[in-house]
């Protein structure tokens, strides 16, 4: 068991104890503590448990462990400093991703098991593109799913948290 | 926060993040005024604004008494309130509770904060369903914030030596109306102490004219943590020396009532998996391991050999099965003559509507943890229905109710599934046979393919038209297996599974939204030993099931009749609130009248709208649905739904909104594509490939309007506008194509078939 494995998460190099072929998603749950990617199918399918791999938008219920390599992972949590560091604001690091502010905003989250997925794909996005269209927005997001029926809300998000990286970039 | 001793020890130590991974219960929620621990909402008329550290421990057993204003309201020294209730969250309405008690003290709603939930500490206001958290939970929550109210203004009048009457309050500051700077405030009044005094039912309420708070769109308490990831989902909570543990049963439910029998475990099958421990009672079997990554690994790898029922009629089979078994009849409603209207009516229409079954499909599985101890259990699941999940812990343990200590921890949206909390059981089981704490997480298939569906349903109707366009007749039959309430607890228990009561008719939704005087509604009830899958509450129960087939028959009425469809409901609508929904419906929506079906366009991709009026607990909605069909595809694609929703009295039109949203999109998905498959010997719909829900991209655009009624009580929000959606949409269609589609979902199989007939 006993193994040498690092990844990289949310700017911090950590020792994984699980072995190589265990999915990202138990370490960074069981391990790290970090609860923003969830288990929602355990098959890539719904995209409750993505994150950010080298700002690509991967399940960490099928990537195993050791496949993250030396590519820097972030979660949910790893936003804001994410934000903080790409933006020339002043923002603190405890202040929350224009995403996430847009979030709260446009009162987007039902039960919110699935907005962990939805923020990290609208993040991969606004990252590729400044202003999405609404067209782009679709098809960028459908390969996430929502049981509650939040997309309306999040199409609104994404336009706002669009407008506020456009001006603290 | 009244957790337990060893929780409180974890918080003396410190160690709080080993007990639940993080931040998610935010400390401030029980620590308070100096790192002094509240020790919420206590126990039965003692102090929940505890002082003393420590102070906690269990000392009686819930529910408290609903009678003392000490059970739902404790004023803190700074100047802020807990209130409990016994409401949990499944779709934000804590945050409109809260509302409505900082409404009636006078409080800001940063004032107010809920308390956690659990079974010493929450009063028992019931089960969270029906869409009653607010129109039932509401009313309750309001008088125990008002009678409070009272008492504070009794003690501020005595120190200020000021009367009642002169006495005003804002933001929890008491003062003299005449004099401003003469005050004191709730936190000075009481803060620490507790009520010590009767809740009455006889405080005045606060007049709606005066609501200040109440009818805002306040944000929901719960969106920062659900954004920063730190919400407290049940998911995320880990005990000390935590097993993970995995239900293992096939994949796919077989015939309710015939109980899957273990006939052989091959431990060895597992061999190479170390630390995983095989737990079994009776035929129930799960693995833990203290490693979550093991423990399903053992869950899928454990050869079990199952006893195989190949006794389903399959779902291809399922409407000739409804119509051979034997049924249980009941009427519903039978006034007048149906034979009588027919033989007066110009035109009559027949016609049979089915609805198959749907999954809840809860997007994170559910989950529960327990810690089983000798004379002591606590569990905490994401139910329902806390009172009820204890009792059927304490039953499932064999032990006292009273050593049961159930919590509520939020899980994933569940329209309805948590009513029956199977992984809390589950994880209970589990934690009395492995002698640890065990935290159980069931699969996406076990989620999808154990579910307790929403019923399938086979309507038929006659219906009859006179020839002024008025309803002469309608006779309407359904036939649905009765919901089951207790298979969980029965299942795990290993006891015969409950058959259930009567599968009747939706009342509500089955013509009663119209002035008809000879109405019959018969419930034909569809044993559940007769070899089906398990069906329960799904979202609005029964409703879109009734409403796709009794919305259409007044569409096909209309047709005959050959008049626009508002029109002729117009026609024979008597009630106002009906008669709003449809109107405001139709002006969002630009309707135009026109007989249905009149304008057929020529090309690939037909145009159409529907409309429909539907309800539930008490709330009224219409919708009008956009669509196109691809006639050679068959896809319907749903381009903008148009909503009226009369709720009463709204508390918060922002959550209000979210709900409508929410159960449009639901209600378009279940039109649309949502159908539980399975064979003679299982289900076969395991997950969201197999089991699709509706997508990003084909998601509509939505426009609504909210009917504020201050005048009318609030009715629930949570499911109500999911009724009508199919049915519009089936209205659409046969605008849209002059062909009726009477099966749901209306697949683009069945819309080719439809067009080609």
């Amino acid at each position: 068991m006993a193994n040498t494995l690092k990844i990289k998460v949310n700017g911090r190099v950590h020792q994984v104890a699980a072995s190589p072929n265990t999915p990202l998603l138990y370490v960074l749950r069981n391990e790290l503590r970090l609860n923003g990617p969830r288990f929602g199918c355990g098959l890539a399918q719904c995209g409750s448990c993505s994150v950010l791999h080298d700002g690509k938008e991967i399940r960490a219920c099928i990537t195993p462990v050791a496949a993250v390599g030396k590519g820097a992972v972030t979660t949910l949590e790893g936003l804001p400093a994410l934000w903080k560091a790409k933006s020339r604001t002043t923002a603190k690091t405890d202040d929350l991703h224009p995403v996430q502010q847009a979030w709260i905003e446009e009162q987007v989250p039902q039960c919110g098991y699935c907005q962990n997925g939805m923020m990290i794909k609208a993040t991969e996005l606004l990252n590729k593109v400044k202003r999405p269209t609404e067209d782009q927005i679709k098809s960028h997001m459908n390969t996430h799913l929502c049981r509650c029926g939040t997309y309306p809300r999040i199409t609104k998000a994404i336009k706002r948290a669009a407008t506020t990286m456009a001006k603290g970039a | 926060m009244l957790l337990s001793e060893r929780t409180i020890d974890l918080l003396d130590d410190g160690k709080l993040d080993e007990l639940i991974g993080g931040t998610e219960f935010p400390r401030e929620k029980f620590l308070k005024g100096g790192g002094a621990l509240v020790i919420g909402f206590s126990v039965v008329g003692s102090a929940l604004a505890g002082s003393a550290k420590g102070a906690s421990a269990r000392t009686a057993v819930g529910p408290p008494n609903a009678a003392l204003i000490d059970s739902w309201v404790a004023i803190h020294a700074d100047n802020t309130a807990t209130i409990a209730f016994g409401k949990i969250d499944i779709t934000g309405a804590p945050t409109g509770l809260l509302m409505i008690a900082a409404e009636e003290l006078d409080l800001t709603i940063q004032q107010v904060s809920w308390a956690p939930w659990n079974t010493d500490t929450s009063p028992n206001q019931g089960f969270t369903a029906g869409s009653n958290s607010i129109s039932a939970g509401g009313p309750q929550v309001r008088q125990a914030a008002a009678e409070a109210r009272a008492v504070l203004l009794g003690l501020a009048a005595k120190q200020l030596g000021i009367p009642t009457s002169k006495l005003r309050v804002r933001a929890g500051v008491v003062s003299n109306v005449d004099n401003e700077a003469q005050s004191v405030t709730y936190g000075a009044l009481l803060g620490g102490k507790t009520f010590s005094a009767p809740n009455t039912g006889r405080a005045p309420l606060k007049p709606v004219s005066q609501y200040r708070l109440v009818g805002k769109s306040v944000k929901r308490k719960d969106t920062e943590a659900k954004v920063r990831g730190t919400h407290p989902y049940v998911h995320q909570l880990r005990l000390p020396g935590m097993l993970h543990g995995r239900v293992v049963r096939p994949r796919g439910q077989g015939p309710y009532s015939v109980a899957d029998k273990v006939v052989a475990v091959d431990e060895s099958s597992i061999k190479n998996i170390k630390g995983v421990k095989v737990l079994r009672r009776g035929d129930f079997i799960g693995v833990v391991s203290a490693n979550e990554q093991d423990a399903i690994q053992a869950a899928t790898q454990l050869k079990v050999t199952w006893s195989q029922s190949k006794t389903m009629p399959g779902n291809g089979n399922l409407w000739k099965h409804f119509r051979t078994v034997k049924t249980t009849d009941r009427f519903a409603r039978n006034i007048g003559s149906i034979d009588g209207g027919i033989r007066s009516a110009s035109r009559i229409s027949e016609a049979s509507y089915s609805i198959s079954y749907q999954a809840h499909a809860s997007f994170g599985p559910s989950c529960g943890v327990a810690d089983v101890k000798s004379g002591k259990a606590e569990v905490w699941g994401a139910s329902q229905a806390m009172y009820s999940s204890r009792a059927s812990v304490a039953g499932l343990l064999g032990v006292p109710e009273a050593t049961v200590l159930f919590h509520f921890a939020e899980g994933s949206g569940c329209y309805g599934r948590n009513l029956q909390d199977d992984a809390a059981l589950a994880a209970a089981l589990m934690s009395q046979l492995a002698g640890a704490p065990v935290r159980v997480q069931l699969t996406r298939d076990q989620e999808h393919g154990w579910d307790f569906y929403g019923p399938a349903t086979l309507v038929d109707i006659r219906g009859a038209v006179d020839a002024n366009g008025k309803i002469a007749a309608y006779d309407y039959v359904s036939y649905q297996q009765p919901w089951v309430f207790n298979e969980a607890t029965d299942y795990h228990a290993g006891r015969p599974l409950s058959l259930g009561g009567f599968g009747g008719a939706d009342i509500e939704n089955a013509g009663s939204q119209y002035k008809i005087t000879n109405h019959r509604v018969l419930g034909r009830s569809v044993p559940n030993d007769s070899q089906l899958p398990k069906v329960a509450y799904l979202r609005a129960p029964a409703a879109p099931q009734a409403l796709f087939a009794s919305e259409q028959m007044i569409d096909e009425l209309a047709w005959a009749a050959q008049m626009d469809s508002v029109a002729f409901r117009k026609l024979n609508i008597e009630n106002f609130r009906w008669l709003g929904v449809l109107e405001e419906a139709a002006r969002l929506a630009g309707w135009e009248a026109r007989v249905a079906g009149s304008a057929v366009g020529k090309g690939r991709v037909k145009k159409g709208r529907g409309i429909a009026i539907g309800g539930f607990a008490s709330t009224f909605a219409g919708i009008v649905a956009e669509i196109a069909v691809d006639t050679v595809t068959g896809k319907i694609r749903v381009e903008h739904v148009y909503a009226a929703h009369d709720c009463g009295l709204i508390i918060n039109p922002n959550m209000v909104g979210q709900q409508v949203e929410g159960c449009v999109v639901q209600g378009v998905s279940r039109a649309l594509i949502e159908e539980v498959k399975f064979t003679k010997s299982r289900v076969t719909t395991l997950d969201w490939e197999s089991y699709p829900i509706l997508r990003y991209k084909d998601s509509p655009e939505i426009t609504y309007t909210l009917l504020n009624r201050p005048e009318l009580r609030s009715s629930g929000a949570g499911e109500p506008a999911t009724a009508p959606v199919a049915a519009a949409i089936a209205n659409a269609f046969f605008d849209a194509t002059g062909k009726r589609i009477r099966t749901m979902p209306m697949t683009p199989a069945r819309v080719r078939a439809v067009l080609k007939a």
